[in-house]
């Protein structure tokens, strides 16, 4: 029987103040890179606009491209190589651009090929994808992925505080939240291209993420259940992430190699999609053990159980290896009641 | 063992449900051979590709208000729906789609189809179908004045870039002209109508001195009712028929008409019409109509009129017989014949050197009927049969790589029971994909992804199982009630999980668009066949390996 991490002793909580400075630096850095400049890399659907996918027959100098869209009349055209010289993506979302597509959304890219016809001959390249998107489907499709997001994250919120009781629930929810707030710093900060995909991924994060934190904190419950005499409640919390801990490298593994499938092979228009998940595996498995257990402990801390001492719960626990734990006497009255 | 009998046949009689529901059916549809649509019989798994993978055109069209309000736009939408359907239905193309959406939308979904523009024009055209005479009065020529008038005080005067070229330009229209009455047809013009246009010209080169937009653009054409215009007085003069104060200059029961655009070598010219308001007869009286090829008018739209609308266009052509009759399309005219007889139940459109598609166009427009309300494109998404092939190949890849991946954690670390969870994986994989051509739900690009995604998740509920069991026998359980007590325990971890996903895809569903529907659809799909086949199958595996097991032998875990 292969066993790796099994019957392990962590003290995972230990690190959360490390933890939890890393995290808060990070979301930190999101945040300030947003102050610098609010400018987050939206796909079409969300701007409107027209996006153009080209394939020439023979490689096209880029400036050559630039300057024939720029001749249909389009503004700050943005070209991006993609995969192969022979083939390349044309964006035209300049405000203008995008206002003229309220008439017809084809408008844009009809004249752009106009003049690529002109330029190249229409037997020399050809458009393998199109998406022209008025402004008012592109606000829809914004404000409805917006929604999307609320509402997912609010039906996950009461789920989980109806799943638990409320100590474990609101840990539980403001962990959710952290992790939506990590993920979002995280596409700020490469520039992801945000499409209704990444939409998408965040909300299977969110779903995926949660599931970390509702195992651990099951197995939280059922220790509480079954406490040894003179176990704290930072022990039982350290105790149910080390049992814990085969499944979720096991899970994560799995996960991950799907995700790096993803990342490597699917093509240009997944990954995006691959990247929200290849980091938010990272992001639940930190978040379960340190956002979502440090919260509880300090939950736990800040409003007792009936019958448990508080210093028994105390965040500031000297007692911080297991062989220390070890040597603590036994205390009276440390059974907490469910 | 009764038990595990019953249990063994719901796995296989879901296996079978399963396979059956994917095997390859014979099914008769439209394909395409050569590059056109052809109904054939296919044998193909019965599963929707999105427009994603198999490529095609995505279209959002709205009510176009730019020129007119509507006022009930729903009750317009639904019948324009009708309209489009038709055409599309008529089109061909295999697997439609036309929905309308909301109150105030129509989605239409073109798979396979690579001519995208086609397409469009086909949809958005309004195909409103007027027979017209036109003027012989000279009702131009009398309210040229008027005209100039009304179209000075709008302000609308010809772009800049031709200012003092004015004389110049009325030379080569005046050219143009001669150099068309030599090129008069004899079908287009009776004696009458060439004097009455002689006469008529000189009038105009009387009101030319005069400057006006339109006295000084206008030059009589080959027929009473025709004028020919400089394409560069075409935008000015457009604009001025658009407002109001020129529109009211217009003498009574006359309205204003652009030919459609002639392809004459040399310099390009428009030609303008003036015609009757009232319509002989419209499109609405027509039954039928079908492309032809006439040996001497090239390619042709033949039409047939219903019994009312036969009885007025023949008694209304007889009385206009040597008239000339425009044929206007969406207020363009096609041609303007002369009226050799009274023309009953049948006719035809010469469409002047248009191609046997735009004739075929033509006659399915006329078939379907006209829009009721004029449509824009608010959304277009179109990709190439390549592209989608390409998707499909790297995402049948990808999910190779992460089941091969999968099925080598799996067994390294379990191995008996890891090769039990990949018996389990095989079933989700065989019962997702059921579920998904059981519910005729659609397979995208991010769905397939995240078919590859739930491959990596879905092994996480045996992964719990089993390491719970690994825990009880760590504990010192036999073999069997660690098993039991495994299943147990991981039970509840295992249902909150999916359930907290489940309500994501829900909600992502409700949300989302094509692609990403397709995501959430697959996401569910796949949660339920995992809950089902790590609760029911594992357990069922399991409960068989005890059944066999000989007093206390251990599983490889």
């Amino acid at each position: 029987m292969i066993r790796i991490f099994h019957d392990t002793k962590f003290d995972f909580i230990k690190w959360w103040k490390v933890a939890a400075i890393a995290t808060a630096a990070f979301i930190g850095l999101g945040v300030a890179s947003f102050a610098v400049n609010s400018a987050v890399n939206y796909s079409i659907e969300f701007t409107g606009g027209t996006l153009m996918q080209l394939r020439f027959n023979e490689a096209p100098s880029v400036s050559e491209l630039r300057s024939t869209v720029e001749g249909a009349g389009v503004g700050n055209p943005e070209i991006q190589q993609y995969g192969t010289n022979l083939e390349y993506t044309v964006r035209a979302r300049d405000a203008r651009d995008v206002e003229t597509q309220a008439a017809g959304a084809e408008g844009v890219s009809k004249k752009i090929q106009a003049a690529l016809n002109t330029k190249y001959g229409a037997d020399k390249y050809e458009v393998v994808r199109t998406e022209a998107v008025g402004p008012k489907v592109g606000s829809e499709l914004r404000s409805g992925a917006i929604k999307a997001m609320i509402i997912a994250s609010l039906i996950t919120l009461i789920y989980l505080a109806i799943r638990f009781d409320w100590r474990f629930g609101l840990a539980a929810v403001l962990a959710t939240g952290h992790d939506i707030l990590v993920t979002f710093a995280f596409i700020k900060l490469v520039h992801l291209e945000v499409s209704l995909t990444v939409v998408a991924a965040i909300l299977t994060l969110l779903g995926y993420s949660s599931n970390d934190t509702i195992i651990i904190f099951d197995r939280v419950r059922e220790n509480l259940r079954k406490q040894k005499r003179g176990e704290s409640f930072r022990e039982i919390l350290n105790r149910s992430v080390n049992e814990t801990l085969p499944r979720s490298v096991l899970t994560h593994a799995t996960t991950l190699a799907a995700t790096l499938a993803l990342l490597l092979v699917a093509g240009e228009v997944i990954r995006p999609f691959a990247w929200v998940m290849f980091f938010g595996i990272f992001v639940a498995t930190f978040s379960s053990i340190y956002v979502a257990g440090p919260l509880l402990m300090w939950i736990e801390h800040r409003f007792p159980r009936r019958g448990t001492s508080h210093a028994d719960l105390a965040i500031r626990d000297k007692a911080s290896t297991p062989a220390d734990l070890a040597k603590r006497p036994a205390m009276v009255g440390t059974k907490v009641g469910r | 063992m009764a038990n595990l009998k019953y249990r063994f046949l719901i796995i296989a009689g879901l296996l079978l449900a399963s396979a059956w529901s994917l095997f390859p059916r014979t099914v008769v549809e439209r394909v395409k051979r050569d590059g056109v649509f052809v109904m054939d019989t296919v044998r193909r798994v019965p599963l929707k590709q999105g427009l994603d993978l198999q490529g095609g055109m995505h279209m959002t069209l709205e009510v176009d208000e730019s020129k007119q309000a509507v006022a009930n736009k729903s009750e317009a939408l639904d019948r324009a729906l009708k309209v489009v359907r038709v055409r599309i239905d008529q089109f061909g193309v295999s697997e439609p789609v036309v929905q309308k959406v909301g109150d105030d939308r129509i989605i239409v979904e073109l798979p396979g189809i690579d001519d995208p523009e086609r397409a469009q024009a086909l949809i958005q055209q309004a195909a409103f179908l007027e027979f017209q005479i036109t003027d012989e009065s000279g009702a131009l020529e009398k309210s040229l004045s008027r005209l100039d008038e009304a179209a000075k005080n709008a302000g609308i005067r010809i772009a800049a870039q031709t200012a003092g070229g004015d004389t110049a330009a009325s030379k080569s229209v005046t050219s143009l002209l001669t150099a068309n009455d030599s090129t008069v047809r004899k079908d287009s013009a009776n004696k009458g109508g060439v004097d009455a246009a002689k006469t008529a010209a000189d009038s105009l080169k009387a009101a030319l001195a005069a400057g006006g937009l339109f006295s000084s653009n206008i030059q009589q054409g080959r027929m009473p009712g025709e004028y020919i215009i400089a394409d560069r007085a075409y935008e000015a003069i457009d604009s001025a028929m658009r407002t109001q104060s020129v529109r009211d200059a217009m003498p009574p029961a006359k309205v204003l008409r652009w030919g459609v655009d002639t392809g004459v070598t040399g310099q390009r010219y428009r030609t303008l019409y003036v015609l009757d308001t009232r319509p002989l007869i419209t499109g609405a009286d027509l039954i039928d109509a079908k492309p032809s090829t006439d040996p001497m008018q090239g390619n042709v739209v033949q039409f047939t009129l219903n019994n009312e609308g036969a009885r007025r266009f023949k008694s209304e052509t007889g009385k206009h017989v040597q008239d000339n009759m425009a044929i206007v399309l969406d207020q363009r005219v096609i041609t303007a014949p002369v009226i050799n007889e009274a023309i009953g139940r049948s006719g035809q459109i010469t469409l002047g050197g248009g191609t046997l598609q735009a004739a075929q166009d033509l006659a399915l427009v006329l078939r379907a009927g006209a829009l009721p309300v004029p449509l824009k494109v608010s959304e277009v998404r179109t990709i190439g049969a390549s592209l989608g092939e390409d998707s499909i190949n790297k995402g049948v890849l990808a999910l190779g790589i992460a089941l091969a991946l999968v099925v080598v954690i799996m067994i390294s670390y379990y191995r008996f029971a890891g090769m039990l969870a990949v018996a389990g994986l095989a079933l989700f994989l065989i019962y997702t994909l059921a579920t998904l051509a059981g519910f005729d739900a659609v397979l995208t690009l991010p769905g397939l992804a995240g078919f590859v995604l739930s491959v990596g998740i879905a092994v996480d509920a045996n992964v719990l199982i089993f390491e719970r069991i690994r825990e009880e026998m760590v504990h010192g359980k036999s073999m069997r009630l660690s098993i039991d007590e495994g299943f147990k325990h991981a039970l509840s971890a295992i249902v909150d999980t999916s359930v907290a996903t489940i309500l994501s895809g829900a909600v992502l569903y409700q949300y989302g668009t094509g692609p990403v529907r397709g995501f959430a659809v697959t996401l569910i799909a796949g949660l339920f066949a995992s809950l089902f086949t790590a609760i029911f199958v594992s357990k069922t595996l399991f409960m068989f390996w005890l059944s066999r097991a000989r007093g206390n032998q251990t599983l490889s875990i």
